[in-house]
């Protein structure tokens, strides 16, 4: 734990101080991990999201409907999309795709001699190979979850509009209405916490692996249970936070 | 002949790693210029002092000067002031596999220079010229093979023009030939460029061929230093032993319970 604390304030450091110090990070490199953490996940974020706002929809209209309410099955989704279920869906399908991948690719870089190759190259392999990916899944992630929003909300429309019979524009109408900005921005900056928290769980589970093959698919794991079980638990503080204090 | 200068010192140097004593005072001092051999069987501590010179582990006790800086008391930044002058061929090559040949090279280029990039791949060129390479710039490190990637290793253990390049276990896993030019290559190189070469290395046909110094290590200390030519006229049996690769001599191979002597790894 200490050590984690260590690690992660250690990138968040060079995050801030490189510049200054004449050691900013390398931009093809952020881009070139944009792509991969961002454009190349809009793929499976797209389609969890989709469906579970098929599924949020379909489970909804059936209580909604006992009071004769299905309409509200609109905002109900989008609503429960955009606060809640939009940033820890996307961010739990990452933390199993590019949190796996950041401790595979440092783990394998550290029980292969490349992290202490760079290290003899005076290279600081925090600056070299972390910070780069923290950056870009703070920037990709929230990118991420608002596709994730819409298409959740999507799915909800065609079950709203095509199954329930609602009017398309009415659909649309009564999702707006009781959608705040709030929920938003609440949704939103939870992703921020959520992308440091697998950026910085991947990056640490990785430069601690020992031991070949066997230690980088245990690290691997773990990574990825830590992050799934620290997404939930700052999720549930933020929700605290954000809607059950005096803010 | 080696000039008398000293580059690297090491003095009564300590490592255990838990209950196990890898290094035991271990007193060593090398030329500049020179290219001195580590050998000793598996497990006395040879990879283990390697990674002291090159400031990776810190000593339980004892120092080593590079200089006249001792590389445990300096802070991260002052050693990395000090690792700009080191060049490192690992035994693993440690080429980083998600860049090409030329990023590989030019890796510590580009980080510590401000150098243009033509200026830069003209630069790489040249490198892999001197290990032998042409045209090789485009390649994936994974396409290549262990000659390859010994010597792009090498390539990049000089892209910085270090005053000192350290080799773990150069020609281990190459076939005889490849082993022989990987060592000419050595050679080459501390001649052509004026490099202190620091060897750790138990395959007995490239000591005797690179070697202006010889130091035999074994259970964490050193037993003889000296020329190839005192090394193989050696009295001592253990040291005998070892350069002639018998099985039957005062070297223990087995423990007295008849347990393999572990190896020691980190």
């Amino acid at each position: 734990m200490v050590e984690f604390v260590k690690l992660s304030s250690e990138i968040l450091y060079w995050v801030i101080a490189g510049p200054f110090r004449g050691k900013p990070v390398n931009h093809a490199h952020v881009f070139e991990q944009m792509v991969f953490m961002g454009a190349k996940s809009i793929g499976i974020v797209f389609f969890v999201t989709f469906f579970t706002g098929v599924v949020l929809a379909m489970q909804s209209a059936y209580q909604l409907s006992q009071f004769g309410a299905t309409i509200y099955v609109a905002s109900l989704v989008s609503v429960s999309l955009c606060r809640e279920l939009g940033p820890v869906l996307t961010a739990l399908v990452i933390a199993g795709r590019i949190g796996a991948a950041i401790t595979a690719e440092i783990g394998s870089m550290k029980v292969s001699e490349q992290i202490e190759a760079l290290e003899t190259m005076a290279i600081n392999p925090i600056r070299y190979l972390m910070v780069p990916k923290l950056l870009s899944l703070l920037v990709m992630l929230p990118c991420l979850t608002v596709i994730g929003d819409y298409s959740g909300m999507a799915g909800g429309y065609l079950v709203g509009v095509f199954n329930l019979k609602i009017n398309s524009t009415l659909y649309i109408q009564t999702s707006m209405k009781f959608l705040d900005l709030k929920d938003i921005y609440t949704g939103l900056s939870k992703s921020f916490v959520f992308a440091a928290i697998i950026a910085l769980v991947g990056c640490y589970q990785g430069i601690k692996t020992k031991g070949g093959a066997v230690g980088v698919g245990q690290a691997t794991t773990r990574s990825v249970v830590v992050s799934f079980i620290l997404i939930i638990v700052a999720d549930c503080i933020l929700t605290g936070v954000y809607y059950f204090s005096n803010m | 002949m080696p000039q008398k200068n000293i580059t690297i010192s090491i003095k009564n140097l300590h490592k255990s790693f838990g209950d196990r004593k890898v290094l035991d005072g271990i007193n060593m001092d090398i030329y500049a210029g020179e290219t001195f051999v580590i050998m000793g069987p598996s497990g006395c501590g040879k990879s283990t002092l390697l990674r002291h010179l090159i400031g990776a582990l810190r000593p339980d006790s004892g120092q080593v000067f590079f200089g006249d800086k001792d590389l445990a008391s300096l802070s991260e930044v002052q050693k990395d002031q000090i690792r700009k002058k080191f060049g490192m061929s690992f035994q693993s090559s440690a080429l980083l596999d998600s860049l090409s040949v030329e990023d590989n090279v030019s890796l510590p280029l580009k980080e510590h220079t401000h150098l243009d990039p033509n200026i830069i791949s003209i630069i790489v060129k040249m490198k892999l010229a001197l290990v032998g390479l042409r045209g090789v710039e485009r390649l994936m490190t994974s396409m290549l093979s262990g000659g390859m990637r010994k010597r792009v290793g090498l390539a990049r253990a000089i892209a910085m023009d270090p005053e000192i390049v350290f080799y773990d276990e150069p020609t281990a896993g190459l076939d005889p030939v490849m082993s022989a030019v990987i060592d000419h290559l050595i050679l080459d190189l501390s001649k052509k460029l004026l490099i202190t070469s620091v060897v750790v290395t138990h395959d007995m046909n490239s000591v005797f061929r690179i070697a202006d110094r010889v130091a035999m290590l074994h259970l964490g200390k050193v037993l003889e230093v000296g020329t190839p030519e005192e090394i193989r006229n050696s009295k001592n049996k253990i040291v005998q032993q070892f350069i002639k690769g018998e099985t039957e001599g005062p070297m223990n191979i087995i423990d007295k319970d008849d347990h393999p002597v572990a190896e020691v790894t980190e």
